[in-house]
């Protein structure tokens, strides 16, 4: 019987395991515990309003969080989206341009005027005008 | 412990430190400085921070963007008025011990703005000043001296006793008032338990 046979007949295949948790909750708790005992005996906490605020760039913190936004801006968000859209689209199509079936080519069209009416529905609805 | 039976051990391959001596050499070759800038002198620390004058070999390269992780405040620059509240708040969020560097004429004494309405006339009259570097702006070597001075300030600190360092008494304050804007200047626009300036003796 060679040594390693003759460990694990005697301790476990899997008690390494064991002791390899063992280890990992002392190595982090141990920092913790001695920090704590730091703080008892040598270093008084010295909390206050500042040290407790939340915001920590130098400035007050005001007002509430729980704040109303603007739903209007869903606007620009469809507007952007139609442009964006339309340019990762449009630069393939135009590269690709000289090569393309006449089917690609409908296709394409139809999804420039979908695109297209969108914006004339923003521009009825006056979105692209400056307020 | 004895001097004599120090060295004497020293030379038989023992080497002795005591708990005080470990500490403190462990802070003061961690010293994290809080990551902020107010004028010229921060050209001049981002330089003493870069490859060139390096920092890091004194184990304070880990430029901090929050109060709660840094250890030490470079004042680098003009406080102005508007400034000086949130440089004050700055301090009383960063956790003890917690020392600060007044670096440049403007952070120690308002330096050419002294006679300005908009300037505050020293950071030392708000919070406690460890360090003062004259200069405008000083050069990376004189915040790097400015930085050893501290670190040897730190080397001599005492963790318990009578002469124990501020931060370890419980009654000192962590916290210094933060000044309020008035009508003309700051209110108060000084704070007395801080900023005891010398008489002038004129003879």
């Amino acid at each position: 019987m060679d040594i390693q046979s003759a460990n694990s007949a005697e301790y476990g295949p899997y008690s390494f395991l064991a002791v390899f948790a063992v280890i990992a909750l002392i190595f982090p708790l141990a920092p913790l515990v001695l920090a704590r005992l730091w703080a008892v005996f040598f270093s008084p906490q010295k909390p206050g309003p500042d040290k407790n605020a939340n915001y920590e760039c130098g400035l007050e913190a005001k007002n509430d969080a729980w704040i109303k936004f603007r739903s209007d801006y869903y606007l620009y968000a469809i507007i952007f989206l139609i442009f964006d859209v339309e340019t990762v689209f449009l630069l393939p199509f135009a590269v690709a341009f000289t090569g393309l079936p006449v089917g690609a080519f409908i296709a394409m069209v139809v999804f420039i005027l979908l695109l297209v009416e969108g914006l004339a529905w923003a521009w009825v609805k006056g979105i692209l005008t400056w307020r | 412990m004895d001097e004599g039976l120090r060295s004497e051990l020293s030379k038989q391959g023992v080497f002795t430190t005591t708990m005080t001596d470990l500490y403190n050499w462990g802070r003061k070759n961690s010293v994290w400085p809080l990551q902020f800038g107010l004028a010229c002198c921060a050209i001049e620390m981002i330089a003493t921070s870069m490859a060139r004058y390096d920092l890091a070999r004194f184990g304070a390269e880990v430029f901090r963007p929050s109060p709660r992780q840094a250890d030490l405040m470079i004042v680098a620059g003009t406080v102005t008025k508007k400034m000086a509240p949130q440089v004050v708040r700055l301090y009383n969020q960063m956790p003890e011990p917690k020392c600060v560097i007044a670096m440049g004429a403007c952070a120690i004494s308002g330096g050419p703005f002294k006679q300005g309405y908009n300037v505050l006339k020293g950071i030392d009259r708000f919070i406690p000043v460890d360090v003062h570097i004259p200069g405008c702006p000083p050069r990376p070597e004189a915040l790097i001296h400015a930085f050893m001075t501290l670190q040897r300030q730190i080397a001599a600190q005492e963790l318990v006793g009578p002469n124990r360092a501020r931060y370890f008494v419980a009654g000192e304050p962590s916290e210094f008032p933060v000044p309020q804007f008035g009508e003309h200047d700051l209110v108060p626009p000084s704070n007395p338990a801080v900023w005891k300036p010398g008489k002038v003796v004129r003879a």
